[in-house]
């Protein structure tokens, strides 16, 4: 018996496969380009690509250098920036606990973020960095609680998303109550960075996002296909050679690290780490890792959100608003659908 | 041919927290053979099968291949010589049949590099040898709960080992696919000199496919040896603590296991 031919049709297929994720993949990188190039271009003054490239390049041009360069330039990076950091983040979470419930956003890490972040602008009454700053050890100390509180000797899933929910509902409470004793100039301060926005972007705020996406970002997409064996169940991916815990272990720092660096830059922008992967995984097909199609789909989001939050409605509402309205019936549609298949996980 | 490795377990003590399940065992796996492990629920079969896969650290005592002890060598490099089937591996939502299948490639791939012809001819041969070939680019979701375990059999043949361990292979099976997984199983340990190792449930069906039984209670191993020398109505009261009669089956010739309940009982 020969299986020739079998490996052949396989073979046929496979990279038929692996040619059509590739080019939905470019055609989704096409797609954010020329997002960005307009968002370069539209505001309140309308500028043409010419302009735009000569402030790319370094140029003068009066009025542009200053709205394109300063304003609207940085506030595209970090929507892409950011974005993509939410995008891997939530993917990462999602793919390793094998549920999409599983995004950081509703197992508490965002609202650790949010909380210290409340905290620091209300009660501390800190500036803009130390904000940040807090925002990022608020996400770090709520997924280390969220992850000693679930292990129980070895890692489930399904106990994770419950107990994370739990954390999320106590940390919402801590920011409903640090608001309701808000004085009223603290009041828009705080709120405004709840709702997730780009309207204080600046460069100094994409520096440090930018460093955190180009130093974790390839080190979480590297162990993709590791995260992928990941998900046949622990067992069979330590079967298989892949060293479960320092991969596990090595993924939660590094997606937690990316999503608390996005949400101090730009807030919690509702819903994209949560909805990136799942979008990503419709669009490109479940083969291979998702973390790419999830950066990329997760920079749509931001960076097309925060154009029609801006310039779609008669006022101007943030970008998480948005996200937001988008994502809440995503999750209705997930929860629906995985009850249906009987169980969250 | 492959060559035969040597899997052995040696004052093994294995525990889940204090609660210890397995205390001082030692057991040599037949090389080239087929062992079967039985014994009744919660007798600690399982957990020395996760420990043989190295799955499960022995909190006393090693686990040796080739001498070697298991936690001491690359966890990618024992993947090529030993596979594991685990009771209940998730399919990951929409993956194809091959997609799947190839994932027994993953010890034998590097970061980044592209599938090769082994790869290819790999996953053919355990698609064939599984009779899933005509499947290949269906959706897993779609598949029977037959054809499904055939498919986690197919990905761990992918993986081309020498030795094969796997958890209750049969569960969930009905009485003809019981019947066809053990079938190639005991076809894959005749032509290529595979080690097998597997827990089962059945103990009718470990009588009549393994060469080697290795009967458990309560964390020990009570007795071990060919079915046909060591089943005896002494055996299965001592493990599973019921009476029977163990007879010749008329098609294999293997011990034939009859317990005898309360209901019949005269």
């Amino acid at each position: 018996m020969t299986t020739a031919p079998t490996a052949e049709r396989l073979q046929v297929a496979r990279r038929r496969r692996v040619r059509r994720r590739g080019t939905r993949i470019a055609a989704l990188f096409a797609l954010l380009v020329a997002l960005f190039a307009t968002s370069l271009m539209v505001g309140n003054t309308l500028y043409g690509p010419d302009e735009v490239l000569r402030v790319l390049f370094g140029g003068q041009v009066p009025g542009a250098s200053f709205t394109v360069g300063e304003l609207r330039l940085p506030r595209a990076c970090l929507a892409v920036l950011a974005g993509a950091a939410f995008g891997i983040a939530g993917s990462t979470f999602q793919t390793m606990l094998r549920n999409p419930l599983a995004s950081p956003d509703i197992i508490g890490i965002t609202w650790g973020a949010s909380a210290a972040a409340v905290v620091s602008i209300v009660v501390l009454g800190l500036g803009q960095d130390a904000v940040s700053l807090a925002a990022l050890a608020g996400a770090l100390l709520t997924a280390l609680a969220v992850y000693l509180l679930a292990y129980r000797r070895g890692f489930s899933g399904a106990r994770l998303v419950l107990i994370g929910i739990g954390v999320a509902a106590m940390l919402q409470s801590v920011v409903a109550w640090v608001l309701s004793r808000a004085s009223e100039w603290d009041l828009p301060a705080a709120m405004q960075w709840l709702a997730g926005s780009l309207n204080g972007a600046s460069w100094e705020r994409v520096g440090p996002l930018a460093l955190a996406v180009l130093a974790i970002g390839p080190l979480v997409l590297a162990l993709g296909r590791d995260l992928g064996t990941l998900r046949l169940g622990d067992d069979a991916a330590a079967a298989l050679g892949v060293r479960v815990p320092a991969v596990r272990l090595v993924l939660i720092l590094g997606a937690v690290t990316l999503l608390a660096a996005a949400t101090a830059a730009a807030g919690p922008v509702a819903f994209v780490a949560f909805m990136a992967g799942p979008i990503a995984t419709r669009l490109v097909g479940p083969s291979g890792s998702p973390l790419l199609p999830a950066a990329l789909v997760g920079a749509l989001l931001v960076l097309g959100g925060d154009l029609l939050g801006q310039f779609a409605f008669d006022s101007r509402y943030p970008v998480g608003v948005v996200t937001g309205a988008l994502g809440a019936p995503f999750l209705i549609y997930l929860l629906a659908r995985s009850t249906r298949h009987g169980g969250l996980t | 041919m492959t060559r035969d490795h040597l899997l052995e377990a040696r004052h093994v003590t294995l525990a889940y927290g204090d609660r210890t399940v397995v205390e001082d065992l030692d057991l040599d796996v037949a090389p080239g053979r087929i062992t079967a492990i039985v014994g009744p629920n919660g007798c600690g079969k399982s957990t020395l099968l996760r420990a043989l896969a190295r799955l499960l650290a022995p909190t006393g005592g090693q686990v040796l291949l080739d001498g070697e002890p298991l936690a001491s060598r690359p966890t990618k490099q024992v993947a090529r010589v030993l596979g594991l089937l685990p009771q209940s591996p998730v399919a990951p939502e929409g993956i194809t049949v091959a997609d799947l299948v190839g994932r027994g490639r993953h010890p034998h791939q590097r970061l980044l590099a592209r599938w090769n012809e082994h790869d290819y001819a790999a996953v053919a041969a355990a698609l064939e040898a599984t009779e899933i070939a005509d499947l290949a680019e269906r959706s897993v979701d779609e598949l029977s709960g037959g054809q499904r375990q055939r498919v986690w059999i197919a990905m761990a043949l992918a993986q081309q080992t020498d030795i094969l361990l796997l958890d209750e292979p049969t569960t969930f099976l009905d009485i003809a696919h019981q019947i066809e997984v053990l079938d190639l199983l005991a076809e894959l340990g005749r032509e290529r000199g595979t080690t097998i190792v597997m827990v089962l449930h059945d103990l009718g069906l470990a009588a009549r496919y393994a060469d080697e039984l290795v009967a458990m209670r309560d964390g020990r191993i009570v007795a071990s040896g060919a079915p046909g020398d060591i089943l005896t109505p002494e055996l299965v009261e001592e493990v599973f603590g019921i009476r029977s009669l163990v007879m010749p089956d008329p098609v294999a010739g293997r011990p034939l296991i009859i317990p005898i309940g309360r209901h019949h009982a005269r």
